[in-house]
């Protein structure tokens, strides 16, 4: 790790002036910050601590939403009876992620704002885009298998890692943030960006700018939804596929339907032309197939991960099958089912 | 050895014993427990909250100790293996690991055991295949899973307190 100052931010406004002096870096849960600074990835010259600033509460909002503070840990808004009762999907999303150690540390913030997981971004002796911009991609024509088959360029393969920011990405989550130029709230499906020719910005998030809370709107969907997660072994893995289903039925209709992807994109991967094409068919393998096979149209694959393409389209299916049976995918009973 | 300039002081309860310490910003909790402090029992396997070798309560939530800084921690509770047991009797956790051979080698075992004691007070396992989910950021490269998940659900359905 390399040397740095360290100072602890009591006050909202003392980390904005803070985190505004080049070098900075806040530190939250540090689950994710503190790994990349012990492979040199990450290299502040001053860290200032915010995870002490009163913004770890959830609340519930008067029109049925939910707001997550940024520096709730993962673990306290996963179990939060309000938000499995509001929000089933995020909660179950949050628990597919991670260990139990890491939940009880990991902040909301933090979960939107992690790097990649990409081996090459992690190691300092290969090129990277994302970590050093113009240097390459080892990751096209090497060893790909995680690697993204939606939205990615010729500068970067790399996939945005979470299972939370899957289901935000669902629940069309508005991100609340601070800055020196005063408040914004960024929609989630604007806050994460494709990696482009700058793969080495992950989001929207202005240099300055602090996320004090996460807005998810009142979920009109009930009982039907369902995080389905598949990966290498069975648990404490990153996802190959993920997928974030939820639907909205009306007399036996689909009268909604919002389909997320994690796992394959550089952002959770949501596709609306998709989703409004179940929009007024009754739920079934084959309105749930076009659906999928229009998600996976443009998707690209570049040899270790072709696999996935096929995998997505059957998750895609095996998720909305879920969601339209209200039976959502279990999170400690991994079969699929 | 002389001390780090850049240190600053903290204030930890550890094992319930208050310590007034100093620590350079870059000193994880992990290496000041066992380097400052010689609690050695908290292993450093990986290093990057992989394997949950580190695990240890604070403030009574189990946490890789790995990915914490020291310093970000001042004024807190520790409760690593060395406190669990209470007046020389071992934690029940303890006990039951011995009874149900729920080691090999023990080199995983302190994490495994203070995971299974904040697996506990969280009380969100209800049955033997959450125990399993909720313990999978504790490997064990022995293959001992299924005595340790045994070890662990003895204890749970006898009801026996998580002393965190």
């Amino acid at each position: 790790m390399n040397r740095f100052s360290y100072i602890r931010a009591e006050t909202l406004d003392e980390a904005l002036s803070a985190i505004a002096l080049p070098g900075s870096a806040l530190l939250a849960g540090g689950t994710n910050l503190v790994d990349l600074m012990k492979y040199d990835v990450a290299k502040p010259a001053r860290l200032v601590d915010i995870s002490r600033l009163p913004l770890r509460g959830i609340e519930a909002l008067d029109d049925g939403g939910l707001r997550l503070g940024a520096l709730a840990p993962n673990a306290d808004t996963a179990y939060d009876a309000r938000v499995q009762e509001r929000a089933p999907l995020l909660a179950s999303a949050i628990l597919a992620g991670a260990s139990a150690q890491l939940r009880n540390v990991a902040t909301t913030g933090g979960n939107l704002l992690q790097r990649t997981r990409c081996a090459y971004f992690y190691d300092p002796c290969t090129p990277c885009n994302k970590r050093e911009p113009g240097s390459g991609c080892p990751a096209i024509g090497g060893v790909n298998r995680m690697h993204a088959i939606l939205g990615a360029s010729e500068a970067c393969i790399a996939v945005h890692p979470s299972d939370m920011c899957v289901a935000l990405a669902a629940l069309d989550a508005r991100v609340n943030v601070q800055g020196p130029g005063g408040v914004r709230v960024i929609p989630i499906a604007d806050f994460h960006r494709l990696p482009g020719e700058q793969p080495q910005i992950d989001s929207t998030l202005l240099a300055g700018e602090i996320i004090t809370s996460v807005d998810v709107p009142a979920d009109p969907f009930g009982p039907h939804h369902s995080y389905l997660k598949l990966r290498d072994r069975l648990s404490y893995a990153f996802a190959l596929v993920s997928v974030a289903a939820a639907l909205r039925l009306e007399d036996g209709i689909i009268a909604q339907a919002r389909v997320a992807l994690g796992g394959v994109a550089h952002k959770p991967w949501r596709d609306q032309e998709a989703e409004a094409l179940l929009v007024g068919l009754p739920p079934g393998r084959e309105a749930f197939d076009q659906a999928a096979r229009a998600i996976l149209a443009p998707a690209v694959g570049h040899g270790g991960n072709d696999f996935k393409i096929e995998l997505a389209r059957r998750a895609v299916v095996r998720a909305l099958s879920q969601a339209a049976a209200g039976a959502p995918q279990s999170q400690s009973d991994k079969r699929v089912r | 050895m002389s001390e780090d300039p850049s240190a600053m002081p903290l204030q930890l309860t550890v094992n319930g014993e208050v310590r007034d310490l100093r620590a350079a910003p870059w000193v994880t909790l992990l290496d000041l427990l066992r380097e400052t402090l010689q609690l050695t029992g908290s292993k450093k396997g990986c290093d990057h909250g992989q394997c949950g070798a580190c695990t240890v309560l604070v403030d009574g939530r189990r946490v890789n100790s790995c990915l914490i800084l020291a310093l970000t921690r001042d004024g807190s509770e520790v409760t690593t293996i060395e406190g669990l047991a209470k007046d020389g009797a071992l934690h029940p956790l303890q006990q039951a690991f011995i009874e149900h051979d729920a080691l090999q080698c023990g080199y995983c075992t302190p994490g495994q055991i203070c995971s299974a004691a904040g697996l506990l007070s969280e009380g969100q396992a209800r049955c033997r295949e959450e125990v399993r989910e909720l313990m999978s950021g504790n490997l064990c490269r022995c293959g001992a899973y299924t005595h340790i998940v045994e070890a662990i659900e003895t204890v749970r359905l006898s009801g026996a307190e998580a002393a965190a």
